[in-house]
């Protein structure tokens, strides 16, 4: 960038003429989507008053967007108590989509040829329906099943009596049923984990005296992480929004709380947007935690990390600033000699 | 070395096939305690599978290896063979170090807690006493700057260091390398003979695989020569690598020379 003067030779730089083009209609672009956001529109409807005995008028109006309901409701508990719901449903249904997907995924890769055909018969079944299916279906599930009992199959011997209806309430048939569809991908993500770790790993391990266990445990899942944290970040902003779809078995998330409230006052559209809103807010958390979880694993496998945002923001305004702060000794001395 | 001590290692007639190709075809060999063997031969000749053999990290399928006087994966009891269980043989590797050619250092652990993690995981060490024998184990191969560091942020010839460094902290009474230097820069290379001279010294008994034959002239006390899964010819190394007979290790020394 910069060059020590003496004998500099003048650089022209290439104009880059598509790309202002492209940012120009960029620009227009978003100031369009901003001003309609923004724009009023009126209600057709007239407010007067009387100053000083002189009555004026003028037409009413109203965001396009309702803001003013969006900004309202925002807050309200029906709106906070469905996204308590949400992000519950959220974290537990990932939860168990890790811890079963990390199951499933060491199940395919075992030696027993029992076991990796029943994990690849789980991630076939699961894959291959679609989620609302599942939902349904563990929703209803009461329907075929009265109660549950575990115990010695084609035998009355039972050890455990559960009923099914009190059992599959509206939550936990949701929560069974995302976590369960979700093991099945969470399976293929660890899978492709385990298997980009280095064959010597865990012939170091073993030649230390580390039992199976303790390989996968010490050795391999530590380092399948790096692999398998980004597209489970993915997969846990994808959950956050697949939760809506438990809104149509009657669990009050916060897209049930929104139904609810424009059933009663029939402003579809603000609700939809503070349920959007409230998805965006979360997401935008979670890829930040995504980015630092992401840092954290890949250490040992860069020379050095990456900078956090923050560091780059900095680093990018002192280049910007350096640029205008320095002047270029290389054109002035050009112009001189 | 009096004749009735049990040698630490004592191959007669190991066959090893992997799906109908034979690797190993009756290998017989000894290694005496706080000797230093050299295993040489041609590349596919068996050599790593051998050592893989001892270490039990794949089952022989015919003839008897005997590691310290057991057998190895089996247990001999009134006139009968008893398979080892998997927690027997984790005891037994733990007390056989392993150097591998591409180093496998746990990439995710910095230095120190590669070399403290098999004592605290497998031996039950505390953490402390572990990281002080790993701190005098890498002051020993000249890394004690580095503990902080992580693999990746080594040389080749550093990374080989700690990972010697790793194995002698499970207290092995056998070493195996299995060609620790061949991955390595020419001029990384001597840091770490120097390293495996001074273990030799010390008394460790050791099998090296090796291409070095200027090592192995220095320091082995038996020299085998491996080719196509059996042994060609062993013996003194003055004698072996200067005056081979048979025509195979003639060809071959003419070749790595
Ligand atoms: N797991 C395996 N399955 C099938 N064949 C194998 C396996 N491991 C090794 N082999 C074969 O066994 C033969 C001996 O392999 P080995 O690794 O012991 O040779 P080596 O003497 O160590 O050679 P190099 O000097 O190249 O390391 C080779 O032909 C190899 O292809
Ligand atoms: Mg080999």
């Amino acid at each position: 960038m910069t060059s020590d003067g003496g004998d500099a030779v003048k650089v022209v730089p290439v104009r880059h003429v598509g790309r202002w083009i492209a940012g120009a209609v960029m620009i227009v672009v978003v100031a369009m989507l901003v001003h309609t956001l923004f724009s009023k529109v009126s209600t057709g409807q007239v407010s007067c008053r009387t100053v000083n005995g002189l009555r004026t008028c003028h037409p009413v109006t109203n965001w396009r967007f309702s803001w003013n309901i969006v900004f309202h409701y925002f807050t309200s508990s029906e709106i906070l108590h469905g996204l308590l719901l949400t992000i519950e449903l959220t974290i537990l249904a990932m939860v168990m989509g890790i811890v079963l997907g990390i199951t499933i995924a060491v199940m395919r890769l075992s030696p027993n040829r029992l076991l990796s055909s029943t994990a690849w018969s789980y991630t076939w079944f699961f894959r291959g329906t679609p989620v609302y299916v599942q939902l349904l279906f563990w929703f209803n599930i009461s329907a075929i099943y009265q109660s549950l009992s575990i115990g010695i199959p084609f035998t009355h011997v039972a050890f455990l009596h559960i009923n099914a209806v009190s059992l599959f309430n509206p939550f936990r048939a949701a929560l069974i049923g995302l976590g369960l569809n979700e093991g099945a991908y969470m399976s293929e993500i660890a899978r492709s984990g385990l298997i980009a770790v280095d064959e010597g790993q865990i012939e170091a391990a073993s030649s230390l005296g580390m039992t199976r266990g303790q390989t996968l445990r010490l050795v391999v899942l530590p380092q399948a992480m790096r692999v398998i944290i980004p597209p489970t970040g993915n997969e846990v902003i994808s959950m956050l929004k697949t939760t809506s779809l438990a809104s149509a078995i009657s669990v009050v998330e916060v897209l049930g709380a929104a139904q609810n409230i424009y059933a009663a006052n029939y402003e579809v559209m603000p609700l939809l947007i503070t349920a959007s809103v409230w998805y965006l807010i979360i997401t935008t958390v979670l890829s930040i935690g995504q980015f630092y979880l992401e840092r954290h694993f890949a250490r040992g496998a860069q020379r050095t990390p990456p900078p956090t945002p923050i560091a780059r923001l900095r680093q990018d305004v002192k280049g910007i600033l350096a640029k205008f702060r320095t002047p270029r000794p290389a054109m002035t001395r050009e112009v001189t000699a | 070395m009096s004749v009735d001590v049990v040698p630490m290692v004592e191959a007669r007639a190991v066959c090893k096939h992997y799906s109908g190709v034979e690797v190993l075809k009756g290998v017989d060999l000894t290694v005496n305690r706080g000797e230093v063997t050299c295993l040489i031969g041609p590349s596919g000749s068996g050599k790593s599978t051998l050592l893989r053999c001892i270490n039990h990290l794949e089952k022989h399928d015919a003839g008897e290896l005997l590691v310290d006087g057991q057998l190895v994966g089996y247990e001999a009891r009134d006139g009968k063979l008893y398979e080892r269980s998997d927690k027997q043989i984790c005891v037994e590797r733990s007390r056989i170090g392993m150097v591998f050619q591409r180093f496998n250092l746990f990439q995710h652990l910095t230095v120190l807690d590669n070399v403290t993690i098999g004592q605290v995981k497998v031996k039950n060490v505390s953490p402390d006493a572990a990281a002080t024998r790993a701190r005098e184990l890498l002051a020993r191969v000249g890394l004690d700057a580095k503990e902080k560091n992580y693999p990746s942020q080594l040389s080749g010839g550093q990374q080989q260091r700690v990972a010697i460094a790793r194995a002698l902290a499970m207290e092995p009474k056998l070493m195996l390398f299995d060609e620790p230097t061949s991955a390595l820069d020419p001029e990384l290379v001597g840091e770490v003979l120097d390293v495996m001279k001074d273990l030799a010294r010390s008394g460790m008994t050791m099998i090296v695989v090796t291409h070095e034959m200027g090592f192995a002239r220095e320091v082995a006390d038996t020299v085998y020569f491996l080719d196509r899964g059996i042994i060609e010819e062993s013996g003194d190394p003055r004698q072996v690598l200067t005056a081979p007979s048979s025509e195979r290790l003639k060809s071959f020394l003419s070749k790595v020379l």
